[in-house]
C-alpha cells in the first residue's frame, strides 16, 4: 500500500483493502484525507517539489502513507485544556445578586449588570470575561461542572494539578489518566495518538508503554542542519531516527530516553511535513478567524490542531496549556480578564472551525483547572487558593446540562473554601464510558467509587 | 533575577539558614511569591506555603494549613516602592507593616518574625531528609541507599546546616561514578557544545534556544524549579538540534574546501567529524551508525559534479549528528 501511494496514485479511488486486507474500509473522513493530501492535481506536492529541505518526492509521499497506514483517523478525540494556577470559579460564574458575594469580594465582585445570565440557574451570571463561553453555552454546547473537586482538597498547585493529571488523589502515580487510556487502546508505533501541543510533554498524557508526541504547532516542527540540504539532509535525519530506533530499548534509562525522543521525532517529522511551507508558514488555512494575541499562540495552536484532525492524523488525545496564568494572588482583574477572554475566544473559534470542517461530532474539549479560589478576597485585590472550582466540557455532543450544583457561599469548609459536589474522577469515569466507550476501571483507580454524570448528548 | 543569581552563587555552598534568609528577602522572590504584598492588614500565604513545600520540608511533610497561615503572619513586613517607569523597586522591611503578635508554628509559640520563620523550617525534623534527598538526586541517578541518607543527614546537621560538606560528601560517593547515566540538562548541554568547540556566547539567541531545549534561564516553569527527570521529548530533541546548529555557525565547511578527497574511507570520514568536536568517546554502536550514514551518502553520488559537494554536505551532516547521539546527550 505504501509503495502504491508513493507512486502518486491519484484520487484514492481504489480500496486500501486491495493492498492490505486487514485495513478497515476507510470512513468518509479517510477518503477526504487522501484527496486533501494528494490533491486532485498533486498541488500540495508542488509546494515542496525539490525544495531545499528535500521534503518533496519520496519523503512527502512516505509521510502521507505512514499517516494513512495507521488506524484511528475517525476515533473520538478529547482535547484537554488546562488553565494553570487555579482559576477563580467565582468570576467565571458569579452569584451577582447575592449580598454575601458582594461582601466577600469588595473589589472583585462581578457587578450586577456586567455579566450574561446563566440560563440554567437564574442566580448566576457568566462574568464578562467568560462571554465566549456564555455564547457556546447558550447554543447548548457546554456542560458546566460548577462545583468540581475532590474530598480533602489540597491547596498546593503541584499536588492538586498532579491529582487531576493522573486521575487519582495519589502522589505515587506517574502516568496520566489519558496516558493510561492510550496504553490500553493505542499502538506502539503512533506517537501522534497522544499529542501535547505545549512544546514539551504534558503529564496528563504520560504513558507507561505507548509513545506520545510533544509539538508546538504543526508548522513549527521543523528540523534543519547547518550546511546540509537535499537528499543528504533527509538521509542524515533518517540516520538519527535509526540510531534512536536501535537504542530505545537500552537498559540504561538515560540512553533510552534520548533514543526514544530521536525515534519518535522521525515519525512525527514525516507526519507533519505536509503542514509546513518551505518558508515556515502554515501550509493549511482555517475556515474561520482565530483571535490574535502578542502574548499567546494558544489560538494558533488550536487552528493547527483542527487542520491536523481534518487531515486524518491518528490523534486521540490532545493536551494544551494556554500561557495565561490564573494564580491571581494580587490584582486579579489585570490578568484574569484578558486571560479568560482570550481562552474563551480561541475555544469558540476552534469549535466553529471543527464544525466548518465537519469534525465536530467526534471532538470534545475539556477545560479544567487544579482548584478554584477562596471566596474571601485577600488584601491585594486578589484571591488565595481555594477548593471546589469550575470545569467545562465543550462540543456539539456535550449534553449542555449542568452537572452538580453551584456550591453555596453559606456552607464553606474550615478553610473558608467552597465544598465540591462533583468529583473530578467521576467526570473522568463518565467521559471514558460515554465518550470513549471504554471501561473506566481500566483507567481510573477505584472507578466503582465515583458517581457517574450524564455528560454527552 | 540577575541579582538573585549573584546572591545564590555567593551563598549556595555556605550556611543554609543564611541562604534561606537571603532568599526570603530577595526582591525577585518577594515579587514572585507575593512577599511584598503580604502585610499585617492583608496576609498573603503564597511564600509561606512554597517556603515549606518547595524549599525546606517537602509537600505535606509535617506542616498544616494553620502553619501556612501563621508563617504568613510571621513573614509580614516586606514592601516595595513603585513607580510608573520602574515598576517595583527599593524592596525593604517596614516594621509598621509587620504583624508582631504571637504566632503558633509547628506547635511553638512566639512573636515570630521572618528570621524565626527560617529557623523554624531549618530546625524542623523533616528538613535534613528533604535537603539530602534533593541534593543527592540532582547529582546521582541511582536512588539513595537508606544508610547513606542517614549518614548524609548527620553530616549536614552536625555541621550546623552547612551546604558545602554535604555536597562534598555526595560528590565523593561511588554511585556518582558507577551508577546509571543521566540526561544532560539543556543549559549544560548548550554550554558543553560551545566549550567543545572552544567558543563562547556571542549571540543572545542562546536565550530563546534555551526555551526550545526546555530550559530558558531565569524562567523555570513554576516556582518549584526545573524537572530534572525528563528533559527529552520530540519537541525538545529538535530544540537541541537547533542548539547544535547555532554552535556550529561559523564553522560550516565551504564547498571549496579540499580536505575531503574521494578516497576517504567511511571510518576516516567519521574520524574527521569527531576531531572537530575534540574526539569525544562514542560507543561502537553509535560509530557504526555514523559510518553507515557515510556509506549511504556516498551512494547518492551519481555524477562527477556531485563528488566534492556531496562529501562536504556529508561532513557537515556528521558534525551536526554527533552531538545529537544518545551517547553525547548523557553522562
Amino acid at each position: 500500500m505504501r509503495a502504491a501511494l508513493a507512486a502518486g496514485a491519484p484520487g484514492g479511488g481504489s480500496s486500501l483493502r486491495e493492498w492490505d486486507p486487514r485495513m478497515p474500509i476507510p470512513a468518509g473522513t479517510g477518503i477526504d484525507r487522501r484527496r486533501f493530501l494528494l490533491g486532485a492535481t498533486g498541488g500540495l506536492m508542488s509546494v515542496y517539489g525539490a525544495g531545499p529541505l528535500g521534503l518533496g518526492g519520496r519523503a512527502l509521499a512516505d509521510g502521507i502513507a505512514e499517516a494513512a497506514a495507521v488506524q484511528g483517523s475517525s476515533s473520538s478525540v478529547l482535547v484537554s485544556i488546562f488553565l494553570a494556577g487555579g482559576i477563580d470559579a467565582l468570576s467565571v460564574l458569579a452569584p451577582t445578586e447575592d449580598p454575601l458575594y458582594q461582601k466577600l469580594r469588595p473589589t472583585l465582585a462581578v457587578p450586577l449588570s456586567a455579566g450574561t445570565p446563566f440560563t440554567e440557574d437564574p442566580s448566576l451570571s457568566w462574568g464578562p470575561a467568560a462571554a465566549a463561553f456564555a455564547a457556546l453555552h447558550n447554543a447548548g454546547k457546554v456542560t458546566v461542572c460548577p462545583g468540581i473537586g475532590y474530598t480533602s482538597p489540597d491547596m498546593s498547585h503541584f499536588t492538586s494539578r498532579h491529582y487531576w493529571e493522573v486521575g487519582a488523589t495519589s502522589t505515587r502515580i506517574e502516568t496520566g489518566w489519558l496516558g493510561r487510556y492510550l496504553d490500553n487502546v493505542g499502538t506502539s508505533t503512533t506517537p501522534l495518538q497522544g499529542l501535547s501541543m505545549d512544546g514539551e510533554m504534558n503529564p496528563t498524557l504520560a504513558t507507561a508503554r505507548n509513545p506520545v508526541a510533544a509539538i508546538d504547532r504543526p508548522e513549527t516542527f521543523a528540523l534543519w542542519m547547518q550546511g546540509v540540504g537535499g537528499d543528504v539532509f533527509s538521509m542524515a535525519l533518517d540516520s538519527a531516527s535509526r540510531l534512536g530506533d536501535a537504542e530505545r530499548r537500552s537498559p540504561d534509562p538515560a540512553i533510552a530516553q534520548v533514543a526514544e525522543a530521536a525515534s519518535e521525532v522521525g515519525v512525527v517529522r514525516r507526519a507533519l511535513a505536509p503542514f509546513r511551507q518551505a518558508n515556515g508558514d502554515p501550509a493549511y488555512t482555517s475556515p474561520v478567524a482565530y483571535p490574535k494575541s502578542t502574548e499567546s499562540d494558544f489560538p494558533q495552536r488550536l487552528a493547527g490542531l483542527a487542520a491536523m484532525l481534518a487531515a486524518g492524523l491518528p490523534v486521540r488525545c490532545v493536551a494544551l496549556t494556554p500561557e495565561t496564568q490564573f494564580d491571581t494572588h494580587a490584582s486579579q482583574a489585570e490578568t484574569f480578564d484578558p486571560g479568560l477572554s482570550l481562552v474563551g475566544e480561541a475555544i469558540a473559534a476552534f469549535q466553529a472551525d471543527l464544525e466548518a470542517r465537519g469534525l465536530a461530532d467526534r471532538v470534545l474539549t475539556q477545560v479544567w483547572s487544579e482548584f478554584g479560589r477562596r471566596p474571601l478576597e485577600n488584601g491585594s485585590s486578589g484571591t488565595d487558593h481555594g477548593a471546589a472550582g469550575v470545569s467545562m466540557l465543550i462540543g456539539t455532543r456535550a449534553g449542555g446540562k449542568m452537572v452538580g450544583e453551584w456550591p453555596s457561599l453559606t456552607s464553606l469548609d474550615a478553610n473558608g473554601n467552597q465544598r465540591e459536589n462533583v468529583d473530578f474522577r467521576g467526570v473522568y469515569c463518565s467521559l471514558l464510558e460515554q465518550w470513549f466507550d471504554h471501561d473506566a476501571a481500566a483507567v481510573i483507580p477505584e472507578a466503582g467509587r465515583f458517581a457517574r454524570y450524564p455528560l454527552i448528548a | 533575577m540577575l541579582g538573585q543569581n549573584r546572591m545564590m552563587r555567593a551563598r549556595a555552598l555556605g550556611n543554609f539558614h543564611d541562604l534561606l534568609v537571603q532568599v526570603t528577602r530577595d526582591p525577585a522572590i518577594l515579587l514572585w511569591l507575593s512577599g511584598s504584598s503580604n502585610t499585617k492588614y492583608s496576609p498573603n500565604e503564597n511564600y509561606a506555603r512554597e517556603m515549606m513545600e518547595l524549599f525546606t520540608l517537602g509537600a505535606d511533610r509535617g506542616y498544616s494549613q494553620r502553619d501556612v497561615e501563621e508563617q504568613a503572619r510571621a513573614l509580614t513586613g516586606f514592601a516595595a516602592d513603585w513607580s510608573e517607569g520602574r515598576g517595583p523597586y527599593n524592596f525593604h522591611f517596614d516594621p509598621k507593616l509587620h504583624d508582631d503578635g504571637v504566632k503558633e508554628i509547628f506547635g511553638k509559640r512566639g512573636r515570630f518574625g521572618y528570621r524565626d520563620s527560617c529557623w523554624l523550617c531549618v530546625e524542623h525534623r523533616s528538613h535534613p531528609s528533604f535537603m539530602v534527598s534533593k541534593l543527592w538526586n540532582y547529582f546521582i541517578g541511582a536512588p539513595i541507599p537508606s544508610s547513606v541518607t542517614r549518614s548524609l543527614q548527620r553530616v549536614y546537621v552536625r555541621s550546623g546546616y552547612e551546604v558545602r560538606p554535604l555536597v562534598e560528601a555526595i560528590l565523593r560517593h561511588p554511585l556518582l561514578y558507577e551508577g546509571p547515566r543521566m540526561v544532560i540538562p539543556p543549559v549544560v548541554y548548550c554550554a558543553g557544545l560551545l566549550r567543545a568547540l572552544g567558543q563562547t556566547i556571542t549571540t543572545d539567541s542562546w536565550a530563546w534556544i534555551g526555551e526550545m531545549t526546555g530550559q530558558r534561564l531565569f524562567e523555570p516553569p513554576n516556582v518549584a524549579g526545573w524537572d530534572y527527570t525528563h528533559w527529552l521529548d520530540t519537541s525538545r530533541w529538535s530544540g537541541r538540534l537547533t542548539a547544535v546548529n547555532y554552535a556550529l555557525d561559523g564553522t560550516v565547511i565551504a564547498d571549496t574546501d579540499k580536505r575531503y578527497p574521494a578516497d576517504e574511507t567511511p571510518s576516516q570520514v567519521v574520524a574527521k567529524a569527531l576531531s572537530h568536536w575534540g574526539d569525544p568517546q562514542l560507543s561502537s554502536g553509535t560509530r557504526a551508525n555514523l559510518e553507515s550514514f557515510s556509506r549511504s551518502a556516498q551512494r547518492l553520488i551519481k555524477g562527477d559534479w556531485e563528488q566534492t559537494g556531496y562529501r562536504i554536505l556529508r561532513q557537515n551532516a556528521l558534525r551536526v549528528l554527533i552531538p545529537t547521539t544518545p551517547d553525547w546527550q548523557t553522562c
